[in-house]
């Protein structure tokens, strides 16, 4: 029974809190009135009585407010309570209150955005059965660069460890491919992206069909029926989700091929930009698929319940080793390493996302210091009003939590508009961050607002904590004092300030730092020199269909009649064809040996292989450094001759002539002898990467298996995009099945550097962002220290101080803290500039100039933040100053 | 050190109710009651007697009624509760328990 009393008393004090309280004074009263006449009782006059029971029974209100304590949703009436007066004190002042939303805003907004997007991208599995035991295995070279470290696998070791090892659960295999799809006559074709996978890696990876199936083993084997998958998107946009079409055939590049499936919408792997699946053995020439050192496929597995990672791939390591010791004279790697598949996936943009991570949450932290130092500058203001409650009896609890409550109503306003802000910012960073992967996952859930709830919490604690306990915290006495004479008040809450900006400062020149060496980085990406003209340069890219283009012939007579066709184009200064444009790609390297150096070792002389015609170099403007470049007449069975490039030349032909010397290559799947006939200048394959060594083949031998696919690269005299749809005109009119890829070689450049130009730029909005928090910062602590100073300021200059002295006085006093921040920030910029040294490029962790420039803005933009008030100082009226006293 | 007559914290709960089982009494009542009983060795003040009411009502150890008191003016009467009684013999219980072990402590070393 007693939880009916109970919960009617809590229902009394909720709903009929007025009359409650009036019983309330009228208990007190009575027990004021018996006192009263007990007194009088005792011989006392009723005056008399009435003052010692007074005396006797206390502070009223504090008892009436100590008996209301005990009753419950007390916790209601003053959380009510200390809401209404923060929003009083925040509307008495809405400049200060905008200011401090809008920057929490900001600084919520952002942390929200870039956890949403590292959440998806980073944490969130992947949307495969049991993602966990799925892991990627690679090739690795124990000798070699980086890039090696995982080196993609040749087709022939897939096999064979599929075959010879039993580790994982089961092995599957995928590489990159690409065709041009025309559907029905009459329509565009397109040039695509897809990939060719064996016919277990579905399964592998735990994925079902949305619709008909996916490949049989009988399907991935060369000569099997050519059938083909579409990922969603392509179904839909292609084919307008029509789910007849599974059974169909569609072309690609002129072959039919049938539909047997189509793959379900969140099957974005390997990325989104792949449309189809073909069997992986079906794209590839017969002898490739037994040769250790194609290098060219991704291997996934599935590890067993109860085998280690370690001990299975220690089982392909072993046998790679032997495949190895079996094909010495090969480019062969001698073990096998895994890697976990999302790490995988996200490699490219991990470090990326961290440093963004990491530089959203020091500019939140900035926010919250500077919000802190204006509730500190304020609780200065209000110091008296706060002595004099204490005095009353305010409880000190009691008046942090006010102060509290303040701190928190700026951080809730600022966080609801903060998340308001991400929700349009999360999405306009996931549609305009290329190369994201994973981007269609990202989205915002509950997780994510509980992560902002937790933020908007720690942030309000942050900003509000030390300038309540600091404002609270001393005598109340002193205090009272203090503020009747304000000479050489208010130093300690000064030095609180003082510490504060420091922080602030600290923070920022980290921030500076990292963002400056990310945009050197970036710019020296930017203005790179690929080793040839990238102005007003077109390239297009298209295949010519396997079927029709048998022949060497039928192949060259193709290029040489687009060639005559696009030369004679109006606004055409050049035209040259090459298999991969600068920066455009790895496309391919091969191992090679030296006829005349039999003693150079074998193993680790490769190069990149470029396929050109003779008016490629000067097209694109590479320099020929010696000897000949290739002539029309090095045509079909009288092209066993090569160009190399001029590293290629330093490496292998140090202190002597190449011209003349020969190589032994495979070309068209043979092994031939090439004759070198000219050193051309370098050229930059992938931007980021290092040169590489190169060899040229000719075009025009029209080597079947080696020149369908091609680049024309034409310089224009004018803007080079008016050029598209001519040529595209003579490439339709010699075969319109013939799909193209438009680029210039300044988008080549500009997809290349997008995700970094993207990153830096963000993180510099951050930086200077973070600045002029840090500026207002300083400018706010001097106002408030010349303020308190007024007097102390007027008797110096009565007493015959120069203005010139005040001023510097005043600028010293808010420079130091920030040249004591500016020193730790120099050494944490180091140590940060050491973390991202993965990401950057060209570029020293320790770069001077970056430090200079940095240093530089922060002390201009610290010294026009201090110098308002330090005039405003020296400008004050020492007669005026000494009489406000 | 407190005043002598500062109560051990907790206690006058127990003292409360203790007062309240013979009979329902106004809050000055129990005051004068508990001085009385104890000599005036125990003061009980007005600061810590309501809040110490109020929190006991909440709890529904005690009920609240009012009625004319002595002198014809309305007061605010306390009663126990069955819950309240049980309550009493459990505080009773373990203050007899406490005192008899800070007896032997006192008496022993």
């Amino acid at each position: 029974m007693r939880w009916v009393q109970r919960l009617q008393m809590s229902m009394m004090a909720l709903f009929h809190r007025q009359s409650e309280k009036a019983r309330l004074q009228a208990e007190l009263a009575f027990h004021l009135e018996q006192q009263i006449a007990e007194n009088v009782a005792g011989g006392m006059a009723p005056e008399e009585a009435r003052l010692a029971a007074l005396r006797l029974f206390g502070n009223p209100t504090l008892l009436d407010e100590e008996a209301r304590s005990s009753w419950s949703w007390n916790w209601i009436e003053s959380l009510w309570r200390d809401l209404r007066y923060g929003v009083r004190t925040l509307a008495r002042s809405p400049g200060f209150s905008v200011i401090a939303i809008l920057v929490m805003a900001l600084g919520i907004g952002a942390s929200t955005s870039l956890f949403t997007i590292v959440r998806s991208v980073l944490l969130k599995p992947l949307p495969f059965r049991e993602p966990d035991k799925l892991v990627m295995v690679y090739e690795h070279y124990r000798i070699g660069d980086t890039i090696h470290l995982y080196n993609p696998v040749a087709a022939a070791d897939f096999y064979d460890w599929r075959e010879k090892t039993h580790g994982f659960q089961e092995m599957a295999a995928w590489r990159w491919w690409a065709g041009a799809v025309t559907t029905n006559s009459g329509e565009m074709p397109e040039q695509i992206t897809g990939a060719t996978g064996s016919w277990n890696l579905f399964s592998v990876l735990g994925i079902e069909p949305a619709l008909g199936r996916t490949f049989t083993p009988d399907e991935d084997r060369i000569g099997a029926p050519d059938v083909v998958i579409l990922c969603w998107s392509f179904f839909q946009s292609r084919f307008s989700g029509d789910s007849s079409i599974v059974g169909k055939t569609v072309r690609i590049d002129s072959k039919p091929y049938t539909v047997v499936g189509v793959l379900p919408k969140f099957f974005t792997y390997p990325d989104s930009e792949v449309k189809v699946w073909i069997p992986y053995a079906t794209a590839f020439a017969p002898d490739e698929l037994v040769q250790p050192d194609h290098h060219q496929s991704h291997v996934v597995a599935r590890l067993k319940e109860n085998v280690p990672a370690a001990a299975a791939i220690q089982e392909v390591s072993a046998l790679q080793h032997r495949i190895h010791m079996a094909n010495l004279t090969k480019s062969v790697a001698e073990e096998a390493v895994i890697r976990p598949v999302i790490e995988d996936v996200v490699q490219g943009v991990k470090t990326s996302l961290f440093v963004l991570m990491a530089s959203v949450g020091c500019m939140l932290l900035i926010a919250c210091l500077n919000v802190s130092n204006l509730l500190v500058a304020r609780g200065a203001a209000r110091r008296r009003e706060v002595a004099i409650r204490g005095a009353l009896g305010g409880s000190r609890l009691k008046l942090i939590r006010e102060q509290i409550t303040e701190s928190f109503l700026i951080s809730m306003a600022g966080g609801l508009l903060g998340i308001l802000l991400s929700f349009f910012a999360t999405r306009w960073l996931a549609t305009h961050w290329q190369d994201l992967p994973r981007a269609d996952a990202i989205q915002m859930d509950g997780t994510i607002l509980v992560f902002s709830a937790v933020i908007v919490f720690l942030s309000a604690l942050v900003a509000g904590l030390v300038p309540a306990i600091s404002s609270t915290g001393k005598q109340l006495l002193s205090a009272l004092q203090e503020s009747a004479r304000s000479l050489g008040g208010g130093v300690s809450r000064a030095g609180l300030r003082k510490t504060l900006l420091a922080a602030e400062v600290t923070l920022t020149v980290i921030l500076l730092i990292s963002a400056g060496l990310l945009f050197k980085s970036f710019m020296h990406l930017h203005s790179l020199d690929l080793g040839c003209t990238t102005d007003r340069v077109l390239t297009m890219r298209y295949g010519l269909p396997d079927i029709q283009y048998d022949k060497a012939e039928k192949i060259v007579a193709f290029h040489e009649a687009l060639l005559e066709k696009v030369r004679n184009l109006p606004g055409v200064v050049a035209a040259g064809l090459v298999s991969t444009a600068p920066g455009a790609g790895y496309e391919s390297s091969r191992a090679f040996t030296i006829p005349e150096h039999p003693s150079q070792e074998p193993l680790h002389l490769d190069a990149m292989t470029r396929k050109a015609d003779p008016g490629y170099f000067n097209a694109i403007q590479i320099p020929l450094l010696e000897g000949r470049v290739f002539t029309t007449q090095d045509r079909l069975d009288r092209s066993n001759y090569v160009v190399i490039s001029k590293l290629m030349a330093d490496q292998r032909f140090p202190g002597e002539s190449p011209l003349g010397k020969h190589i032994k290559i495979e070309w068209d799947h043979k092994t031939e002898t090439m004759e070198i006939i000219g050193v051309v200048g370098d050229t930059i394959h992938v931007i980021g990467d290092p040169i590489k060594p190169m060899v040229y083949f000719p075009l025009l031998s029209g080597a079947t298996t080696e020149t369908t696919l091609v680049t024309v690269v034409v310089r224009a005299a004018q803007d080079p995009l008016a050029l598209v749809m001519p040529v595209q005109k003579q490439i339709s009119s010699l075969d319109p099945q013939i799909a193209v890829r438009v680029l210039t070689m300044q988008q080549i450049i500009g997809r290349a550097t997008a995700s970094r130009s993207f990153s830096a730029s963000l993180v510099l909005a951050f930086a200077v962002l973070s600045l002029m928090l840090a500026a207002v910062g300083l400018y706010g602590v001097l106002s408030y220290l010349v303020q308190q100073r007024v007097s102390e300021i007027g008797i110096r200059m009565a007493l015959g101080a120069q203005r010139g002295e005040i001023l510097r006085l005043i600028l010293l006093d808010g420079m130091r803290p920030v040249l004591f921040g500016l020193a730790l920030g120099l050494f944490g910029g180091a140590v940060a500039g050491t973390l991202i040294k993965s990401i950057l490029y060209g570029t020293r962790p320790l770069d001077p100039i970056v430090f200079a420039g940095m240093i530089g803005s922060l002390l201009v933009t610290a010294t026009v933040a201090g110098a308002l008030p330090a005039l405003r100082a020296c400008r004050i009226e020492p007669v005026q100053a000494l009489r406000t006293e | 050190m407190g005043k002598p007559s500062d109560l051990v914290q907790g206690t006058l709960d127990l003292l409360i109710l203790k007062t309240l089982s013979l009979e329902p009494k106004h809050g000055w009542a129990i005051a004068k009651r508990i001085e009385q009983i104890s000599n005036e060795v125990l003061q009980v003040q007005q600061g810590s007697l309501y809040p110490a009411l109020h929190r006991l009502e909440q709890q529904g150890w005690i009920r609240a009624k009012w009625a004319e008191s002595e002198t014809g003016r309305q007061a605010k009467f306390y009663s126990l509760t069955a819950a309240g009684r049980s309550r009493l013999e459990k505080e009773k219980e373990s203050w007899k328990r406490l005192s008899n072990a800070i007896d032997l402590v006192i008496d022993t070393v």
